[in-house]
């Protein structure tokens, strides 16, 4: 693969050529916010590229797209310099590698995530307990003793916000994002960007993955619901520490408690997600890129763990299934965790941080040449 | 049917045919890849409507063509222009707001979301769901006419020449300007220095099989519409990227360093319009649009980078002009320019040369703060004029007057007659749809009733 400075390069190149035509302007924030740059540094492109969804809508309606001469392909080339982008900003800049192999990566961190889980049950009353019925309140902490789960994904968490953080201080630095006024309101109208995937939209007549002969909204749509089906997961998390801790309730919560109908439409738009858009891949044009490809994967096979997993769970706690299914549940989640800085889920911190860089942008520069 | 060609009248013409119910064959001679003729390049149509009158849109006409325009047809096609948005969009077309730098067409033009492809790329889906059958890299070579009607064509394809008949035939192949021998003849060896802006496919071949048949011609045969190009732009297909639009900001020189004509005159589009001719008349084809610091962002850079350098000698020699001759060109512009108007390039601002020939009537800026710049140019042909008449249905008319029964004409093979000279943007696209959907119709009609 090129590196970063080649891939800018080639940037410059290709958005001359935009913005002397300047006839994709309809499709997304990439092409107003390269009109509005006379020339682009590094910053730049690291910013447009996040912009870029990759609906692929510019690419067919380009005149001056391969065979032609000028050989433009926006979205392939913004594809490369996001892959670059993560490793660029990765911290502890090392770590970046982990991103060259992102199935082993999430493959490992899964396996130490469900060595410590079981570790943890080893500590709290031996593995002896793990494949026994455990019924009655409490029956998750028989095996791993709530404090230790607590502080294990508490810290976990910590570390990951931590790192992500520090990830996204760099990227908002390189793109030259300080000292700015707060400006909530672009903030708000980049969360609307991101709930409504606005950018994937193909400008209103939809994304050209997996069938460029038939543009759909399938991949929006599936992308959503596998976002929510994270935020419902988080939400199940979050009803099931108000019903502990606040209504002194231990688990397992009845089927029509608020955490298990979270959870369980969570992890059903988790799994539906994630499979869609495997499938979705699995028909889609090699255009994309195979690294690109090995990121995704990697990080829908994991969601469809977490999901199924959390799914399984939740059928077969009164069985004896109930502790083995616990302990990969928990090794999934753990690699979500882990993988997070290091893997497809960083591309949601960079992409929000570029459409509020947007925003901002949009707000304070009227384009010249009007 | 047949219809013959693939940018926007084609499929205007075939989507039109197959929704009154025609079987239609639709024969492009490029692949995949390269199909959709000039129409690829575009981005809008002008259209009439609530806030654009037709006696405005007829006036805007024959203002830039002049009146000896085929009154009826023009006023068919702009009448018929009104219901094109609505039939576009039935058709998979979308839009999107004007765009930045071309916001005085908001109001008469209407442009596509993602331009010319994208939507040729709707029509051509469209067109698939609905039944036409597509050929490509299958080019019509000679259309098989006996006694005035049309029975088959002859199609050269990968697999060989195979012959096809067909009840009516609709020509959209455009015309000829990427056709050098012909320019040639036309231009002589001028013709060598253009480069063609669009589809390098543009051949003429089935202009001249028409007028061979009898077909009446229509439109200047050397007129052609060019604008000031880039001369480092490819020979062919170089679309809208190549355009430069540096003209009124500084001075034009040619190969000898000296100017020729008056960069301020006139307003756009007249004057992007005009520079293509000028520049065709120049030795070699060859000018360059020189300028200085001080309106580096006023307009929309070009695909290449300007020739830039500190001093005027240094900019000459990447030029290849004499750099003596290039000095006193801009001494003499900048000691005739009147700087007692002030400068203002938002409008006309009569800041002119004083006793300077060719003057420059507006924007007249002394080029003296480095570093200085300078694009090569040259003529950039969009289109040819030449065409062969047709009456309101579409039909080609014979030389006496009298239509072929079966054969029809839409797009720039036809354009002639309702633009004879100059141009009005987005107005090429209102011809082939419009004509196109008539042709279409009129070959449905003519099928269904033989």
């Amino acid at each position: 693969m090129a590196g970063l400075l080649e891939l800018i390069e080639e940037a410059e190149r290709q958005l001359t050529i935009c913005n002397a035509c300047r006839y994709c302007e309809g499709y997304c924030a990439v092409f107003p916010a390269a009109e509005r740059r006379p020339a682009f540094t590094l910053g730049d492109v690291v910013q447009l590229a996040n912009l870029c969804h990759d609906c692929r809508a510019c690419y067919q309606a380009c005149m001056f797209a391969p065979p032609h001469e000028f050989a433009v392909d926006v979205p392939a080339l913004m594809g490369q310099v996001r892959l670059a982008a993560y490793r660029r900003y990765a911290w502890p800049g090392g770590l970046g590698v982990l991103l060259d192999r992102p199935g082993i990566t999430a493959a490992l961190a899964g396996l130490a995530g469900t060595l410590l889980a079981l570790g943890a049950v080893a500590w709290t009353r031996g593995l002896g307990g793990l494949v026994r019925p455990h019924p009655g309140p409490g029956a998750f902490y028989q095996l791993i003793a709530y404090e230790l789960l607590l502080a294990g994904f508490l810290a976990l968490a910590a570390l990951a916000v931590l790192v992500l953080a520090v990830g996204g201080w760099r990227f908002w630095r390189e793109l030259g994002g300080l000292p700015r006024p707060l400006r909530l309101r672009a903030w708000a109208r980049a969360l609307v960007d991101v709930l409504q995937l606005r950018y994937l939209s193909g400008g209103g007549g939809g994304c050209y993955h997996p069938d460029p002969l038939h543009p759909s909204s399938a991949r929006r749509i599936l992308h959503q619901l596998l976002l929510g089906g994270f935020a419902l997961a988080f939400a199940a998390t979050l009803a099931a520490a108000v019903e502990q801790d606040l209504l002194g309730r231990l688990p397992p919560y009845p089927l029509l408690s608020a955490p298990v109908l979270l959870g369980t439409a969570g992890g059903v738009a988790m799994v539906s997600g994630a499979g869609g858009l495997l499938q979705l891949g699995r028909q889609a044009s090699p255009a994309a890129g195979a690294r690109a490809r090995a990121l995704d994967i990697a990080f829908l096979w994991l969601s469809l763990v977490v999901g199924l997993s959390g799914l399984a769970l939740l059928g077969l706690r009164a069985t004896p299934l109930m502790g083995p299914l616990l302990v990969l549940h928990l090794g999934a989640v753990v690699s979500v965790f882990v993988t997070a800085p290091y893997g497809k889920l960083v591309h949601g911190l960079y992409r929000t941080l570029a459409l509020v860089r947007e925003r901002m942008d949009a707000w304070e520069v009227q384009v010249p040449g009007g | 049917m047949l219809v013959v060609g693939g940018g926007n009248a084609a499929l205007c013409a075939a989507l039109a045919a197959r929704d009154a119910g025609a079987r239609v064959l639709l024969l492009e001679k490029t692949s995949v890849e390269w199909r959709g003729g000039n129409s690829k390049y575009t981005r809008n149509v002008r259209v009439a409507g609530p806030e654009y009158p037709e006696e405005e849109f007829l006036r805007d006409l024959i203002e830039v063509t002049g009146p000896e325009v085929d009154l009826e047809l023009a006023r068919l096609t702009i009448e018929r222009s009104r219901e094109l948005p609505r039939w576009m969009e039935a058709h998979g077309a979308r839009w999107q707001p004007a765009m930045r730098g071309t916001l005085q067409l908001s109001r008469t033009n209407r442009f596509f979301l993602g331009g010319g492809k994208a939507l040729l790329n709707a029509y051509y889906r469209q067109a698939e769901g609905a039944g036409v059958e597509i050929g490509y890299q299958a080019e019509v070579c000679a259309l098989r006419v006996e006694h005035g009607v049309f029975q088959g064509a002859s199609v050269r394809t990968p697999e060989g020449t195979v012959e096809v008949r067909a009840g009516a035939v609709v020509v959209a192949s455009g015309g000829l300007e990427a056709n050098r021998e012909w320019l040639r003849r036309l231009h002589g060896e001028a013709a060598d220095g253009y480069l063609i802006r669009g589809s390098g496919a543009n051949d003429g071949r089935l202009l001249a099989q028409l007028l061979e048949l009898g077909a009446q011609p229509r439109g200047n045969p050397q007129g052609f519409h060019a604008v000031a190009c880039d001369a480092r732009s490819p020979r062919a297909e170089g679309g809208i990227v190549t355009r430069v639009d540096a003209v009124p900001f500084g001075i034009v020189v040619n190969r000898q360093g000296r100017r020729f004509a008056d960069e301020g005159a006139d307003l756009w589009p007249k004057r992007y319009a005009s520079w293509g001719g000028l520049i065709a008349r120049q030795p070699d084809q060859l000018a360059f649009s020189v300028f200085d610091r001080q309106v580096v962002g006023r307009f929309i850079p070009p695909l290449y980078p300007p020739y830039r350098a500190e001093r005027l000698e240094g900019l000459a020699d990447q030029m290849g002009v004499d750099a003596a001759a290039l000095l006193e060109t801009v001494a003499s512009f900048n000691r005739a320019v009147d700087g007692n108007v002030p400068y203002d390039p938002s409008r006309l601002d009569r800041r002119a040369t004083r006793g300077l020939d060719p003057p420059k009537s507006n924007w007249a800026l002394a080029i003296e703060e480095p570093p200085f710049f300078a694009y090569p140019l040259r003529p950039g042909i969009t289109f040819t004029y030449l065409a062969v008449g047709v009456d309101e249905r579409a039909r080609v008319l014979g030389k006496d007057g009298r239509p072929f029964a079966n054969v029809l004409a839409a797009g720039e093979v036809m354009a002639g007659n309702v633009l004879r000279d100059g141009y009005l943007g987005g107005f090429g696209m209102t011809i082939g749809s419009v004509f196109g959907r008539i042709a279409g119709e009129e070959a449905a009609a003519g099928g269904r009733a033989a």
